[in-house]
């Protein structure tokens, strides 16, 4: 009997939350309320109960709302979650496991130090003439693959298209991209006087290009790839500093010194050049011949100045062009060409898109936009 | 401008307390990434990343259904910042070793008190679900047909096999009082 009471009165307290009630037994059951306090505590707790249950239900049901959500949306690819699963999962691990692996790697490499001078220590040893004529003998065959490559391809290309002249190179330096669609910017002095330029990417291929604006005294040219074969570049990913860098502000460098792009680090020294020109500034980096034009990067991945030269008696120090050359080279460019459109279109990239990645990952982006500079 | 994406967003989180299922994608849809790349960069997974995200979107649900909400950052900020809080913390319970992300370049509200509030509600939920799971069959399918999906008393007293529409009332009472006995018996112990 006192179960069934209670379940009516319940069932009067839900319907009474709901708002079911005629408003005659509304008006009743507030009656009852104030009369009897045990009612009145039985409606407060009640109507919390049932609020707190209605909250629970929304909240489990929106979760599985979120989930199917992100289902849908992984699946229509429009987040990139099964995409980033295993880059994530590489990125996790190496959080996770970098240190062990660091100090893993340095077990190894004094191991391998110490094995490999012990090996060197027993074996006899070479006269250094011999391993240099060795080195010697694999050029000249390599040449002469190289030739026997280039002949194959002249007959092949004989009667289908003109072949084009074997041009000897004898002069180079590095040059930049400066503009997706072709345009490099590197030293006056790299071109100074040539009759034929082209420029060869980090991958070693060549293209034919003109000079299409040098000035001497800033000791600045522009080359425009005019080669048919050459295809617009993904956007440049480094930024053209406007600004004078910082002293000490580290710094790196890539040019082709050698056949192969060569990296190297050093920091600002001073912000005027050679007899405090205030042109150029004073880079700490060992540079060799061929890095004329190479640029000088800072790690936000701006470019900050163009190699340019180094003084005779100082070793590791260098002399770059202020990036800011670049913005007038390009700017007087345009006032020479005001008719062409491409040029008039051409803008220098202010936002870097490597701020924020690691050394290795900032040099391998920009090494693309790199090229080997040669000239006749 | 300004003025027309401030309204957008208002719709948006109107939409969020309704649960309406557009809204809630859209903002899922724009906030997804920037928060995955969060919590992967800080040595989390993709798992974590969607774990985070959804919880900080629950905290945002709470805070638009709450009616008291103020937008006076973007959704986008909002999300960002809860669920930085979040990841920091989850990290720090799990003993790992904690570098602060330092300045990631995106701004940051306080949300301290709301995760507090989220904190006590989700222990409340959480405490409900195990009360209600403590149940045991067939109060907690009754229970949820009742309350839950709203079936009427008649087609709950077809479905679970009894006699009448009374009898499945009375069996009802006797589920939701042991339902509030258990709950509230752990609740009181909380305050």
């Amino acid at each position: 009997m006192h179960d069934y009471e209670n379940t009516m009165l319940i069932e009067a307290v839900e319907r009474y939350i709901t708002g079911e009630m005629s408003p005659d037994e509304r008006l009743n059951f507030e009656n009852l309320r104030k009369a009897d306090a045990e009612v009145d505590q039985m409606v407060v707790e009640h109507t919390l109960f049932l609020q707190k249950m209605n909250r629970f239900n929304e909240w489990q049901k929106f979760h599985k709302s979120l989930n199917e959500i992100h289902t849908n949306l992984a699946e229509s690819g429009k987040i990139n979650s099964e995409k980033l699963k295993g880059r994530a999962k590489v990125v996790y691990l190496f959080n996770r496991y970098k240190r062990v692996a660091s100090i893993a790697a340095a077990i190894a490499g004094i191991t391998t130090l110490m094995v490999s001078a012990i090996i060197s220590s027993l074996t006899p040893k070479a006269s250094p003439s011999q391993v240099d004529y060795l080195s010697k003998e694999l050029r000249s065959i390599k040449n002469k693959t190289i030739v026997q490559d280039r002949e194959i391809n002249n007959l092949k290309n004989q009667g289908a298209t003109h072949h084009l002249p074997e041009i000897p190179y004898t002069k180079g330096g590095t040059g930049f991209i400066i503009d997706a669609k072709g345009y490099l910017v590197t030293n006056n002095h790299v071109i100074e006087g040539a009759k034929n330029v082209a420029v060869q990417n980090a991958a070693g291929k060549e293209f034919f290009a003109t000079v299409v604006y040098s000035d001497e005294a800033a000791d600045i040219a522009i080359l425009k790839i005019t080669d048919e074969s050459f295809k617009t570049l993904p956007s440049v990913p480094y930024a053209f500093s406007r600004k004078q860098a910082e002293l000490a502000e580290t710094i790196y460098t890539m040019g082709f010194p050698r056949d192969e792009i060569v990296y190297g680090q050093g920091y600002l020294s001073s912000r005027t050049g050679y007899n405090g020109d205030t042109l150029s500034c004073q880079i700490d980096i060992p540079v060799n011949r061929g890095n004329s034009g190479s640029p000088v990067i800072n790690y936000n991945g701006e470019i900050i100045g163009i190699v340019n030269g180094r003084q005779k008696d100082a070793q590791g120090s260098a002399f770059a062009i202020q990036s800011s050359n670049i913005y007038k080279a390009l700017t007087k460019l345009k006032e020479n060409n005001k008719e062409d459109s491409t040029t008039r279109q051409l803008k220098l990239n202010t936002k870097s898109s490597l701020s924020g990645m690691s050394h290795i990952q900032q040099v391998k982006k920009v090494q693309d936009y790199i090229y080997m500079v040669k000239v006749n | 401008m300004k003025e027309t994406i401030h309204e957008q967003e208002l719709i948006l989180l109107k939409g969020l307390a309704r649960s309406d299922k557009k809204s809630v994608e859209e903002i899922y849809k724009h906030n997804f990434n920037l928060i995955q790349a969060l919590i992967v960069n800080n040595s989390g997974t993709a798992d974590d990343a969607k774990d985070i995200f959804q919880e900080a979107m629950v905290v945002l649900y709470e805070k638009a259904r709450s009616g008291s909400f103020e937008l006076n950052c973007q959704i986008r900020t909002y999300l960002y910042s809860v669920a930085k809080r979040l990841w920091l913390k989850r990290l720090q319970q799990s003993n790992k070793f904690v570098s602060d992300f330092g300045d990631d370049g995106m701004a940051s509200v306080a949300v301290e008190d709301d995760l507090t509030e989220h904190q006590e509600k989700d222990t409340e939920y959480e405490l409900m679900y195990q009360s209600i799971n403590k149940l045991g069959e067939p109060c907690k399918s009754l229970l949820e047909a009742v309350y839950f999906q709203k079936k009427s008393m008649q087609d709950i007293a077809d479905g679970f096999g009894y006699t009448n529409a009374e009898n499945a009332k009375t069996q009802k009472y006797k589920c939701l009082m042991r339902l509030k006995k258990v709950f509230f018996t752990q609740y009181n112990k909380k305050d």
